[in-house]
């Protein structure tokens, strides 16, 4: 195919689309000098805002970790019916809108809801409240690690693991000694995908957390409300903070990618 | 697979199973169910759920009414035009970055997965600064469709080449070889070895990308301005209904939402049925 | 179709594939191109049907200079390694193709295909897939594809390489017989010697992106142009300053003024045949064939002296 027509409109196209944009916020964000910057980022609200989207991500990542690791194993591994099934459900936050997930949690943990009630009589708050943030999270974050393991771990086969077997290992030392470190590339792979969904998470906790200010605001639900109230400098700092997150995101993601080749 | 468990037989028997690796299984099994209903399940069926509480009828009326109408539309018909864009150039974008070198070649790689690294609302805010009312090129599409369209090309854009492109790289090039021996020009090699051998890849990036496009909000909710009947998406329509206490309008357009995302996965499930076909002794 | 390679020449970065290579193929013929790995055999065969273009030299087919053709426009039909079948499609619609391209209309192309499937001996799996058949099934899908079309040119790309010793056996033969009822001018590489002797009319022996000599199997044989081609093409043993072939020497028990003593170190027994290795005084190791009458006449043994001198030995100078 001629080349150079073909190149131009894909390199064009992504300057249009990917890099002008990227490169808007790191210009905007010093458009108005370094000391409205900072003052917004100092913010004591703001620093509650990033504060709880780490805390945030750093129960929601280790539960989908162990989670994609199991369940990759349970895949792969044993057969059982239904294998199909659960492969879908596990694909099904990769398919759904973030708010449809915020109002299901919403309906199941509310006041009428079916667990609504439960937790209201313990007097635990789950809507309104950084719990439900985190469950939304752990929802929308769940498929990157399992389907990161799946493929490396058909691909893998059950050999090096038989040869263990006829060594003495048993079945936790098999996974700890051969499994685990045969997979661990997928897994940092699938953690860092994990990670920057876990940061990036709006629609979702939108709907569950109330956005109070100070109380359950996540640094992207901040950008929105610093928007909304005309602080251009606030939302402009907090995503260039966000944009550098994800810029050592993509850097993690490119140096960990697994080999397209290999696994092609 | 049948080596597998002929081998295997001979090691773990048919009866004498350790207990351990039984146990095992079961407890993998167990929490992965487990966390799957507490996670995801229960969730969703707590959503059906409550849109049928009042009844089909309750449900159609409310699900038709012309503002969720024209926010479900908004959001089809967007989503649709940018999987339509994305097939294309993300099938040229993957060509380019399998079969041409350039400098630079690995930095464009790495950046096409800027849209799944970057969080959304800061996607719509520097849209918003690119394309919007202090535009440094002079281009205003701010609470225009156009806005729309743009934030949902740049959410979806790494979605088909990310597809296409290991589909790409496994290709038998002998056998591009061979169509040229034959007598084949250049685009029929592509039309008629190519594109049938990464059609599928094509199609997985496309149903996904048009589920993530649907239901969108973080990208366009700055940048669309949410007006009803004009730049309202469904998303957004389901937002503000919670927000309203309209649970059951919300509910039916996110049932609505939910069904196209079953949809999309079912496509996903029957492109990877439909690819082993021809492999099937 | 006759082919003529003029000069051709042909780098990869560092790596000289061919240098100024020049080959004559008469139309008709069955030509091998032999030689070891990196010998520049499948290079030069990829640059006659196009798929490499040589940085000099031409390349003539019928006469008219081809060079700058693609390899659609070359009438060139070309078989690979490994098969390049296309996958998603019937076994019916590979060979089928090349025929669509030109436009043939249906029932002609159907009749063609039926013809072809009977020919390559596929009839019944016409609709199956490449991934439902056996190599050798494959590899005769390949062929009938590349036939189907009625090329001028037949080429194989190490054709027999990726199967298995008794369907090579098997494919050599049919190949024979196949070239004896066409008539094509077929060109196939090859880097094994046994199967170029016995299929091909004409040898061109390659080595290091030269060629080393072009011949029939039998002068190749008896008459090796120098040292590399008398070791590659048949078994040679280097005896003192001249080279021998293990069936050129004669085994005695007894010395004379022509023989040199060596001791046998092993007798195998291959079936009808018997190899010995032998040492000679001054070291030097070689092998002898011989009949197993032949040893048993001599009753021959491991660690027995004996004395041996060459019927016919060649020396390059």
């Amino acid at each position: 195919m001629r080349r150079y027509p073909l190149r131009v409109i894909a390199l064009g196209y992504l300057l249009l689309v990917l890099l002008g944009p990227l490169a808007m916020i790191f210009w905007r964000s010093f458009d108005e000098g370094l000391g409205p910057l900072w003052t917004s980022l100092s913010d004591p609200n703001t620093v509650h805002a990033f504060t709880l989207t780490l805390i945030v991500a750093a129960i929601a990542v280790p539960l989908n970790t162990i989670f994609g690791v199991v369940c990759a194993l349970a895949i792969v591994r044993r057969r059982f019916p239904g294998a199909g099934l659960v492969n879908a459900i596990v694909d099904l936050p990769l398919a759904v809108s973030p708010v449809v997930v915020g109002l299901s949690l919403f309906l199941l943990y509310g006041r009428t809801g079916w667990f609504g009630h439960w937790f209201q009589a313990h007097g635990i708050q789950i809507l309104f409240a950084p719990p439900s943030m985190v469950i939304a999270t752990v929802f929308v974050s769940l498929p990157f690690v399992a389907r990161e393991v799946v493929p490396t771990l058909r691909e893998l086969g059950t050999e090096q693991e038989q040869a263990a077997r006829t060594l003495g290992a048993n079945g936790w030392t098999t996974f700890w000694r051969i499994t685990l470190p045969s997979i661990r590339w997928a897994v940092i792979y699938g953690v860092v995908l994990t990670t920057a969904r876990c940061l990036g998470e709006y629609g979702a906790v939108a709907v569950v957390s109330g956005r109070v200010e100070g109380q359950t605001e996540t640094a992207t639900l901040r950008v929105q409300d610093a928007y909304e109230n005309f602080d251009l400098a606030g939302a402009y700092g907090i995503s260039l903070v966000l944009a550098v997150l994800s810029v050592v995101v993509l850097i993690a993601m490119t140096c960990f990618k697994p080999n397209q080749e290999e696994r092609a | 697979m049948a080596g597998e468990t002929a081998f295997a037989a001979p090691l773990t028997g048919r009866r004498a199973r350790p207990s351990s690796e039984g146990a095992a299984a079961a407890l993998s099994l167990g929490f992965t169910t487990a966390f799957l209903s507490i996670v995801v399940v229960l969730p969703i069926a707590a959503l059906v759920w409550a849109s049928r509480a009042d009844g089909l009828q309750q449900f159609w009326s409310v699900a038709t009414q012309p503002e969720a109408v024209a926010a479900l539309e908004l959001s089809v018909g967007a989503a649709l035009l940018v999987t339509l864009v994305n097939a294309v150039v993300g099938t040229i974008t993957a060509w380019v970055l399998v079969r041409d070198d350039f400098h630079g070649k690995s930095f464009v790689n790495a950046v096409i997965d800027l849209p799944f690294a970057l969080p959304t609302i800061v996607a719509g805010l520097t849209l918003l600064a690119l394309y919007g009312p202090k535009s440094p090129v002079g281009v205003n599409v701010a609470f225009t469709r156009t806005a729309i369209l743009l934030a949902l090309l740049f959410v979806t854009l790494p979605f088909v080449v990310r597809t296409v492109q290991p589909v790409l790289l496994e290709l038998d090039r002998e056998a591009e070889a061979a169509a040229r021996s034959l007598g084949a020009s250049e685009l029929r090699v592509f039309r008629s070895i190519v594109l049938p051998n990464i059609l599928p890849g094509i199609l997985s990036g496309v149903a996904l990308g048009f589920a993530r496009a649907v239901g969108e909000i973080g990208a366009v909710v700055l940048i669309s301005g949410n007006l009803p009947y004009r730049t309202e998406v469904a998303s957004v329509f389901v937002f503000n209904h919670i927000q309203s206490g309209d649970q059951s309008g919300a509910a039916a357009v996110a049932v609505v939402l939910l069904l196209i995302s079953f949809a999309m996965l079912l496509t996903i499930g029957g492109v990877r049925f439909g690819v082993t076909r021809h492999e099937r002794a | 179709m006759s082919i003529v390679v003029h000069n051709v020449s042909k780098r990869f970065g560092d790596f000289q594939a061919l240098d100024s290579v020049s080959v004559d193929v008469a139309s008709g013929s069955l030509t091998a191109l032999l030689g070891p790995s990196g010998s520049g055999k499948s290079t030069l065969l990829r640059i006659v049907a196009g798929l490499e273009t040589p940085d000099t030299g031409d390349i003539l087919l019928a006469g008219s200079d081809a060079t700058e053709l693609s390899p659609q426009k070359r009438g060139v039909g070309f078989v690979f390694q490994h098969y390049a079948a296309f996958k998603h499609m019937t076994v019916r619609d590979n060979i089928a193709f090349g025929l669509e391209i030109r436009k043939r209309p249906k029932d002609e192309i159907r009749r063609r295909v039926n013809e072809l499937l009977e020919l390559v001996q596929l009839q019944g799996f016409g609709d199956r897939f490449p991934a439902q058949l056996s190599g050798g099934q494959r590899q005769r899908m390949a062929l009938a594809r590349a036939l189907a079309p009625e090329p001028k040119v037949l080429l194989l790309d190490e054709p027999f390489g990726a199967l298995d010793a008794r369907v090579r056996a098997e494919l050599r033969l049919w190949l024979r017989r196949l070239h004896a009822e066409t008539q094509t001018t077929t060109v196939f590489v090859t880097h094994d010697q046994e199967e170029a002797m016995e299929v091909a009319d004409s040898v061109v022996v390659m080595n290091r992106g030269r060629v080393e000599q072009v011949a029939g199997p039998r002068e190749l044989y008896d008459t090796p142009a120098n040292e590399f081609v008398m070791s590659f093409v048949g078994q040679a043993n280097r005896f003192g300053p001249s080279w021998v072939r293990p069936h050129d020497l004669r085994v005695r028990l007894t010395p004379d003024e022509s023989t040199h003593e060596a001791l046998i170190e092993r007798v195998t027994h291959l079936g009808f045949e018997v190899r010995a290795e032998l040492v000679r005084d001054d070291g030097e190791r070689f092998t002898v064939q011989l009949t197993r009458d032949e040893t048993e006449r001599l009753e021959l043994a491991s660690g027995q002296i004996v004395y041996v001198e060459p019927t016919r030995e060649t020396t390059f100078t």
